[in-house]
Formats: C-alpha cells, sequence, structure tokens
C-alpha cells in the first residue's frame, strides 16, 4: 500500500494534472516545430548533397556527418549557453527548436538520399526523355515514390525527435519533463514523474507500432 | 532536304572502352530506320545519344536543327523526342491515365482537360482504354509497353526512339507491341527502333543499319541488308540469329 500511495498516489495526480498537461503541450508543440522544420532542412540536405554543385556537395555532406557525430545534449548546452558569449541569445523555446532540428535534418538527409538512391535510374530517364525539367522530375516522379520508400524510417525519426525533446528540460524549457520534477518537488511524491514517463508511453506507442506495421508490410511485399 | 537527325564522328567512351567508335549516321524525315546488330555492340548507346541521355567525348548530334548539347536547348530536343525502353519505365505511382497526361501538361502547358482528352485518344488508339485508371503494376507487360508509347506520343514528338521494345515481353505479347509500332510507322512519324525482330525490321524499316563493335557496319534496304549483305560481319550475324 505504501508503495502506491508513493508512486501512483491519486490526489497528487490530480493535482499536478493540470501543471503536466501544459508540460505535455509544450512538449508537442517543440516536437512537432522541430520534426517539421527537420524534414525540409534534411530534404534540402539531401537534394544538395546529392545534385549540388561540388564544394556545396561537399558541405552538405560535412554537416550531415558532424551532426550525426555531436551529442544532442552538448549540442544544446552549447547553444543555450554558449552562444550568448557571442552574442547570440535564445530563448529556451528556440535552442531547444535549434538543435533538435539541427540534429534531425541530419538525419532525415540522410533517410531521403536513400530514398532518392533507390529510385530505379529508368524513372530519371523516363523523365528527362519527356523533356521534363529537373524540378518537374523531382517534383512529379521521383520524390513521391522516395517519400513512401522511407516512411518508415521518417516515422523512426520523429520517435527519436519526440524523445528528445525531454533533453530540453535542461535549458529551463517547461516542458513534460521539467514541470514534471518541478510538481514532484512541490508534493513531495514523485507520482508526476511516474505519469510524466506513462504520457511519454502513451504518445509514442502508437507510433512504434505504426513503424512495426510498416516493416512487417515490407517484408511481405519483398518477401 | 535537311535530315531530322545528323549524327557527326560520335565517339562514347565507358572508361577505356569506346561502346561507340565513330558514328556518323544521318535520318531522313518520316524514315523508318531498324538497327540490328549482336549484344554489346553499342545498339542503345547510340539511340541514347541523340537525346543525350548519354553523354559523349567527341562528335555532334543535330535534331531538327538544334545542336544537342546540355543547355536550355535540350529540353527543347527532348519535347521532340520520344523514347520507349525495354523496361518500359512507366511511373508506377500514377495511374495509366495520369502518366500519359502528365508530361504534356507540364511540358507542353496543355490544361487538364485537354491533356486527358488527348491521354483517352492515345489509349484508344493502343487498345487500353479500358485500363486508363489502373496501375502500371495491374497491367501486363504487353500492356505496359503500349502505355509507354502512349505516353511518348502524348508528346507529339518529330521522332520516336524504340530500344528493344520487345526484348522484356512474353513471346505471346511481342506481337500487340510490334502491331502498334507497325500501325505508328505508317502516320509518317521517325521511328528508330532497334531491334531483334527481324521479320519487323524486314516489312515495316525503310532502311536497316548493322552495328558491330560500336561502328555502322553495313546500311541499306531490308532487302539489301537481309538478302544481299555485302560485309562478312553481317552474313555471319545473320546466320548465327536465323539457326535459332
Ligand atoms: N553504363 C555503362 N558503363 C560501362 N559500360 C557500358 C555502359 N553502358 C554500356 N556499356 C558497354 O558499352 C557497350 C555497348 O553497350 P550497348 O549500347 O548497351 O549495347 P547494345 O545495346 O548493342 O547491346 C557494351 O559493351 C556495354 O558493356
Ligand atoms: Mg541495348
Amino acid at each position: 500500500m505504501r508503495l502506491i500511495d508513493t508512486f501512483f498516489n491519486a490526489r497528487v495526480f490530480i493535482e499536478t494534472l493540470p501543471l503536466l498537461w501544459t508540460g505535455l503541450l509544450v512538449t508537442i508543440e517543440l516536437g512537432v516545430f522541430s520534426i517539421v522544420l527537420g524534414l525540409v532542412l534534411g530534404l534540402g540536405l539531401a537534394l544538395l548533397r546529392l545534385y549540388g554543385p561540388r564544394f556545396l556537395q561537399i558541405l552538405a555532406r560535412l554537416y550531415i556527418d558532424l551532426f550525426r557525430s555531436v551529442p544532442l545534449l552538448v549540442l544544446l548546452i552549447v547553444i543555450y549557453y554558449a552562444l550568448p558569449f557571442v552574442g547570440i541569445r535564445l530563448s529556451p523555446f528556440a535552442a531547444a527548436t535549434t538543435a533538435l532540428t539541427t540534429v534531425s535534418g541530419a538525419y532525415t538527409a540522410e533517410i531521403f538520399r536513400a530514398g532518392i538512391e533507390a529510385i530505379p535510374r529508368g524513372q530519371f530517364e523516363a523523365s528527362m526523355a519527356l523533356g521534363l525539367s529537373w524540378r518537374q522530375m523531382m517534383i512529379d516522379i521521383i520524390l513521391p515514390q522516395a517519400v513512401k520508400v522511407v516512411i518508415p524510417p521518417l516515422t523512426n525519426n520523429c520517435i527519436n525527435v519526440m524523445k528528445d525533446t525531454a533533453l530540453a528540460s535542461v535549458v529551463a524549457m517547461p516542458d513534460l519533463l521539467k514541470q514534471a520534477t518541478q510538481a514532484q518537488a512541490l508534493a513531495a511524491n514523485p507520482t508526476p514523474l511516474i505519469s510524466a514517463a506513462v504520457i511519454y508511453i502513451l504518445i509514442l506507442w502508437p507510433l512504434v507500432l505504426l513503424v512495426s506495421r510498416f516493416e512487417k508490410k515490407m517484408k511481405v511485399g519483398t518477401r | 532536304m535537311a535530315p531530322i537527325i545528323s549524327m557527326k564522328g560520335v565517339i562514347k567512351r565507358f572508361g577505356q572502352f569506346q561502346a561507340l567508335r565513330g558514328i556518323d549516321l544521318e535520318v531522313t524525315e518520316g524514315e523508318v530506320l531498324c538497327i540490328i546488330g549482336p549484344s554489346g555492340s553499342g545498339k542503345s548507346t547510340l539511340i541514347r545519344c541523340i537525346n543525350l541521355l548519354e553523354t559523349y567525348e567527341v562528335g555532334a548530334v543535330v535534331v531538327d536543327g538544334i545542336l544537342v548539347q546540355e543547355d536550355q536547348s535540350l529540353q527543347a530536343v527532348r519535347r521532340e523526342v520520344g523514347m520507349v525502353f525495354q523496361s518500359f519505365n512507366l511511373f508506377p505511382h500514377l495511374s495509366v491515365l495520369r502518366n500519359v497526361m502528365l508530361a504534356p501538361m507540364r511540358v507542353r502547358g496543355l490544361t487538364m482537360l485537354e491533356a486527358q482528352k488527348r491521354a483517352l485518344e492515345l489509349l484508344n488508339r493502343v487498345g487500353i482504354t479500358e485500363q486508363a485508371d489502373k496501375y502500371p503494376a495491374q497491367l501486363s507487360g504487353g500492356q505496359q509497353q503500349r502505355v509507354a508509347i502512349a505516353r511518348a506520343l502524348a508528346m507529339e514528338p518529330k521522332v520516336l526512339l524504340f530500344d528493344e521494345p520487345t526484348s522484356a515481353l512474353d513471346p505471346e505479347m511481342v506481337g500487340e507491341v510490334l502491331d502498334v509500332m507497325r500501325s505508328l510507322a505508317q502516320t509518317g512519324v521517325t521511328m528508330i527502333v532497334v531491334t531483334h525482330e527481324m521479320g519487323f525490321a524486314r516489312q515495316v524499316g525503310d532502311r536497316v543499319l548493322f552495328m558491330d563493335g560500336g561502328l555502322i557496319v553495313e546500311t541499306g534496304t531490308p532487302e539489301k541488308i537481309f538478302d544481299a549483305p555485302q560485309e562478312e560481319r553481317t552474313r555471319n550475324f545473320l546466320k548465327a540469329i536465323l539457326q535459332h
């Protein structure tokens, strides 16, 4: 009974629910922003890396490798605590979005690249032979097929970004985790933390199941 | 009359290997030219140089008065040169109708309704009306290739290039594709057809060209090439083919 009172205290749960709710909204906002911006950035980087002028190809590649190597937490702390020394002062939300987008962009770039490279040469040749411009070929023919191929890894990346939003609590971002730790301090009871963990799971589990479904379908498709 | 296609001294290398070793060729408007020759002799490479799907080191290709090169004029050339591939290369994410409609809308600026009307006419002409709303994967090989022909025709090109259009087909489907090509030949469109179908080359071709080792060995009327070949290599190739 003491265990339940400590970890699953109903009174504490109900009292801290509003706080957790505001935290959840921040977490979702941060995640969605970063995911969308990361997709745009990743697509741009992938196209540069594949088709850009030589030096931009090299830059894109450098970017992709660099930001897949740096730990997200380190990047976040650099952006929030180190950049002010050179006069760049970002709000917690801006710092967190920047860090998440920067890294997510690097990963999605590699995902998009793999997707584009999986499209058979014949699709490019048929498009060119019809007189489509490069832009038309990409928008009408190549990208729709490439995106379809990479929906599972892209979903996986979304899951990772959503999870990583929790790191933003270290730069005083009032996200779900931060609100939960605060609520715990106020209530002198760990129930809010447990609730936060459950909420993360409830959001992400469906996405995890979705990825598994994709993977099963792919296996059936390729046999 | 000026030729609609003219190739002068075209040399194409893949690394050290010369796939085309100096090609000079003129094709007149309305001509049906069939290209035959052993596998690896450079037939595909030759026709792919015409619309610059393959770049070449030496030589020049002029299509309808435009020098084919990597600049703004390239799309203008490609608008006038349709291509049908051995492996169809239909767009799998678009319906049959959309496959045919896309380029006229994007490149020729047709409205959706105009493009649809033209596409339905062409699908009717190649005998695919029923399947307009299906996706390429739902069609047989022969049907897919006929859609690919309709897709090329939708751009109203002056020249049609065919790269072994029946080689990937089951034998029972070869006929339906050749029939469509035969009726096309009568419309006066210029056609260059790489093929192993000697019967088609003989009946439909105005001229037959035999290639070997990256060179044009011999060219002439079907009668001349099939009944009285001048070159040893042509004779050996035809003998080998006819034995099968
Ligand atoms: N992308 C390529 N890279 C290297 N070699 C190639 C390539 N494409 C064609 N070749 C070579 O060029 C020669 C001519 O090829 P191709 O034009 O396809 O012959 P054909 O169509 O007459 O069978 C062949 O020896 C082939 O191996
Ligand atoms: Mg070939």
